[in-house]
């Protein structure tokens, strides 16, 4: 069988030839990680052409680093930013700041991130992410 | 005799510090590109002030640095409430500077324009983990509001307790839809205006002094 390593189209970026990458991280992977770690580990990826599907999400102040730390590496002609995507969450409020307290609040959502010119969201509702992925 | 009557004002100034009012709160407007938060920081400032706080313009990331208007006073029911805006820029999570092209603009321009609108996302992000006691959302309520940056952003600021109003924007617009917005996020008060027609003004400042008062 044959082995396929990331890069394996031959043109810097991820995925095989005709193909997209697609790392699907799971909650104990990024379990151990800081939040800029958690950070990095996904802008390193989508910049590279992978779409980034997360176990269980980010915190609220890590999507709030993700954007600010994305909208530096923004650069014309190179990369526009980032698409993302999770299910709605239409609980969110009744936890209320005693499930925050408590640590229920964290983000267990699955989330998807994949860089904005390659993925497009065709709908969304509460359990159901339905997303356009193309190689640029 | 001089030094004594100095010495006195000067106890009686910090006297008057210690017991005046606190100091305003901070009320960023935030909300994603062209929902009318210029406008509506303006109407605002207008209404109390007399002045504006920024140009306003229908291209996207008119606003790209936040800008603040200090002691507003808006006075509701007998009650002065004494707060100070910020205008963010929109916050999305990508900025393609080809859009501005669409906008008859050169593509200097529209680069410039584009790194301009980066630093100025980054920069309203910092504001609301930092920097504000306070938020008024504003949407266009003509638009989806089923959107991620909407999803994501109301989660940040509920994660960080701060008081919160939307505003259902544009109800002067044939296509204004406040249900959908009041729906999206049934967990906060939403408030609709046209702050282009200084429509439904009078319940938007008393929902401001009711909440951040």
């Amino acid at each position: 069988m044959p082995e396929v390593t990331p890069g394996d189209g031959g043109d810097g970026r991820g995925g095989t030839g005709n193909g997209v990458q697609i790392d699907l991280i799971s909650g104990a992977r990024m379990e151990g990680l800081t939040g800029m770690e958690k950070i990095r580990l996904i802008l390193d990826g989508v910049r590279e052409g992978n779409i980034v599907v997360l176990e269980e999400g980010l915190s609220p102040d890590e999507e709030s680093k993700l954007i600010e730390v994305t909208m530096t590496e923004i650069s014309p002609d190179e990369f526009n930013g980032i698409e993302i995507e999770t299910y709605p969450q239409s609980g969110s409020s009744n936890q209320g700041f005693i499930g925050r307290l408590i640590g229920k609040e964290s983000a267990k959502k699955l989330t998807v991130i994949g860089p904005a010119n390659q993925i497009e969201t065709l709908h969304k509702d509460e359990n159901l992410i339905s997303a356009l992925v193309s190689r640029k | 005799m001089g030094l004594f009557t100095d010495l006195r004002d000067s106890i009686s100034r910090a006297v008057d510090r210690m017991f005046s009012d606190a100091e305003p709160k901070r009320i960023g407007i935030y909300g994603p590109p062209n929902a009318g938060k210029t406008t509506l920081a303006n109407r605002i400032a207008r209404d109390w002030t007399g002045d504006a706080v920024g140009p306003e313009s229908h291209i996207p990331h008119e606003t790209r640095r936040a800008r603040r208007k200090e002691n507003v006073e808006i006075e509701r029911n007998g009650k002065t409430v004494r707060i100070d805006i910020v205008d963010t820029p929109g916050v999305t999570t990508k900025v393609d500077y080809k859009e501005f092209l669409d906008h008859d603009m050169e593509k200097e321009d529209a680069v410039r324009r584009s790194r301009e609108a980066t630093e100025g996302v980054a920069e309203a992000m910092h504001w609301l983990r930092e920097d504000v006691d306070g938020v008024i959302y504003v949407l266009d309520s003509t638009e989806d509001p089923f959107t991620q940056v909407n999803t994501m952003l109301i989660g940040i600021i509920e994660s960080q307790d701060l008081p919160v109003l939307i505003f259902a924007n544009k109800t002067d617009l044939d296509d204004s839809n406040v249900q959908r917005v009041a729906n999206a996020f049934p967990q906060h008060e939403t408030v609709p205006l046209s702050a282009l027609e200084g429509n439904n003004m009078d319940e938007v400042y008393g929902k401001i002094a009711e909440y951040f008062g």
